[in-house]
């Protein structure tokens, strides 16, 4: 062990030296120095995987373990509402991320985590781990909206929180509904997976509307006392571009919602949908669950922000939308936080100390129309005395929404897919 | 003279360990550097080999960081972080590095190796797929 890990430290040495990345050098290297297990291969997860074989240079063994057999990106689902987008346009399989990279991948469901004997069980099995990664993404929770517990509720109202056949479902009711219907839809309280998701829901929505069903309009219910993203932005495109079409109430938390009449009773209105929309509130995957790691509210996941290490389990990281963490839950800071979590992986398991000071940044577009997009942005660097991850200087939105950014909203997609998946 | 040949001679003695230290300090700024760069990848592409999509004009207008020259990085990342050169994003992410931090970037990304990325293609989603 001791003379790999030396020989690992000098191929990563000279790399480093080099200033480049070597896996194909790394895999004719000798004997792994341990086993990485991640569960859960969606940005964070699939991310993470990569840049452990990457800066290993293939010394860490990797395993994911993932229900699905494909990768269905919720950036840019919100086009598929609009029309813009197909949802095969967002689905991508594991091959290549898997061959390229040496990866071992496992098709199945975590059925429990001990971290204690440092295994994971499946339905088809166990893995042992040296060091485990809980990538789960989110879980919704029912508990005050009892009617739509049941798969069949959510058939009839869909939350499409989780992009794949629940988008689909959601855009051919959309399609269905005759022009002057009414599309209701929530924003849940903060914090929920997206922060500017829901607005740029109800614009797509909108678009579809304006240009095929113009006598329909959309009624956003928000918990938040205000849209919390993007604010100016969203309300001038809600004012102006599509003026008219969308009504957006704040402060309006759903109290309970009638399956069968598609009827929403909030604090303040009763609503009745022709299709209806619903956005629960959330909390960390199932996974963390079963790991006992959502200790914040019950929901979210305390790490420490230089490795996301879990605050309640050795050895045990967790990365993604499970964090707590007072940053938003986008996809690029899924892979910001993979990726740092992988960097001090490799360092931990060569017996170094990970970053002191780990800096990232953060880009969110948001798209208004087909073409239109907008954007926030932020660098977040480590702050030292408050252990937390902390906004730059220079962070902020676009002055307005505009095509330009609405290619590079499709280059960013394009890129981060490639990023993640190859 | 004398003492500059006998002070040349003891740096000469002590220059191997000078090295090694730089190597040493040379890898915990490589490991600082690395997570911060990947970070750029969402639109750079992975170790700053951005994907050129036909698809979208604006992609011509991402650059290729791999192999990009380190004083040119520099410059750009400076001239966004002072206001000088406009930006829709850029400006943003620049202003939140320091100057160590954007010399060490182009350091890095200027000694990656250019390369074409694999293609990713999309795919029909499944009937069986959880969500």
């Amino acid at each position: 062990m001791q003379t790999n890990r030396r020989d690992f430290m000098k191929l990563a040495g000279f790399a480093a030296a080099m200033g480049v990345a070597m896996p194909a050098f790394a895999r004719a290297s000798k004997l792994p120095i341990g086993r990485v297990v991640i569960i859960g291969g969606g940005y964070a997860g699939a991310t993470a995987a990569k840049y452990l074989r990457m800066w290993s240079l293939g010394a860490i063994e990797v395993v994911v373990v993932e229900p699905n057999r494909q990768f269905v990106s919720c950036p840019l689902s919100n086009l598929v509402l609009g029309g813009s987008k197909s949802i095969d346009d967002l689905t991508f399989g594991y091959q290549l991320l898997k061959s390229n990279h040496g990866i071992q991948w496992v098709q199945d469901q975590v059925t429990a985590i001990d971290v204690d004997a440092k295994k994971i069980s499946m339905t088809r099995g166990e893995l042992s781990y040296d060091r485990l990664i809980i990538a789960p993404g989110i879980d919704f929770i029912y508990d005050s909206l009892p009617t739509l517990q049941s798969a069949e509720a959510q058939k009839q109202v869909p939350h499409a929180w989780k992009a794949g056949w629940q988008t689909v479902n959601l855009r051919k009711q959309l399609e269905a509904m005759p022009n002057g219907g009414v599309f209701v839809m929530n924003v849940p309280g903060a914090p929920y997976r997206c922060p500017p998701g829901p607005y740029e829901r109800a614009s797509q929505v909108a678009y579809y509307l304006k240009n095929n069903k113009p006598k329909s309009k959309v009624i956003v219910l928000d918990a938040n006392a205000e849209i919390i993203s993007k604010k100016g932005l969203f309300s001038k495109v809600f004012n102006d571009m599509y003026a008219g079409l969308i009504d957006y109430r704040p402060s309006n938390a759903l109290v309970a919602v009638d399956v069968a009449s598609k009827t929403v009773t909030t604090e303040f209105d009763v609503v009745k949908a022709d299709v209806l929309n619903i956005i629960p509130p959330q909390r960390a995957g199932k996974p963390a669950q079963l790991a006992q790691l959502n200790n914040v509210d019950k929901r979210w996941c305390e790490v420490d922000f230089l490795t996301y290490e879990s605050k309640l389990a050795s050895n045990v990281h967790v990365i993604g939308d499970a964090v707590s963490a007072a940053l938003p839950k986008s996809a690029h800071m899924a892979t910001n936080q993979a990726k740092i979590c992988a960097n001090a992986i490799v360092q931990l398991m060569a017996g170094l100390a990970p970053d002191p000071a780990p800096v990232f940044a953060n880009t969110c577009y948001s798209y208004v129309s087909d073409k239109s997009a907008m954007h926030v942005a932020n660098v977040y660097r480590y702050d030292e005395a408050k252990k937390i991850m902390v906004s730059a200087e220079g962070g902020g939105v676009s002055a307005a929404p505009s095509e330009k950014e609405g290619a590079y909203a499709a280059a960013w997609a394009t890129n981060i897919w490639s990023d993640v998946l190859t | 003279m004398k003492k500059f040949i006998i002070t040349t001679a003891i740096i000469g003695l002590i220059s191997p360990i000078i090295v090694w230290a730089s190597d040493a300090n040379l890898e915990a700024n490589n490991v600082h550097i690395r997570s911060l760069a990947a970070s750029c990848a969402a639109c750079h592409g992975t170790l700053g080999n951005t994907i050129k999509s036909n698809r979208s004009e604006a992609t011509g207008n991402i650059p290729t960081l791999a192999g990009a020259k380190k004083d040119d990085i520099i410059t750009k990342l400076q001239a966004f972080k002072s206001g000088e050169r406009t930006a829709t994003v850029m400006h943003r992410h620049a202003k939140g590095l320091t100057t160590d931090e954007i010399t060490a970037l182009a350091e890095y990304f200027s000694a990656q190796l250019p390369h074409v990325p694999a293609p990713l293609t999309s795919q029909k989603l499944r009937v069986d797929h959880a969500n």
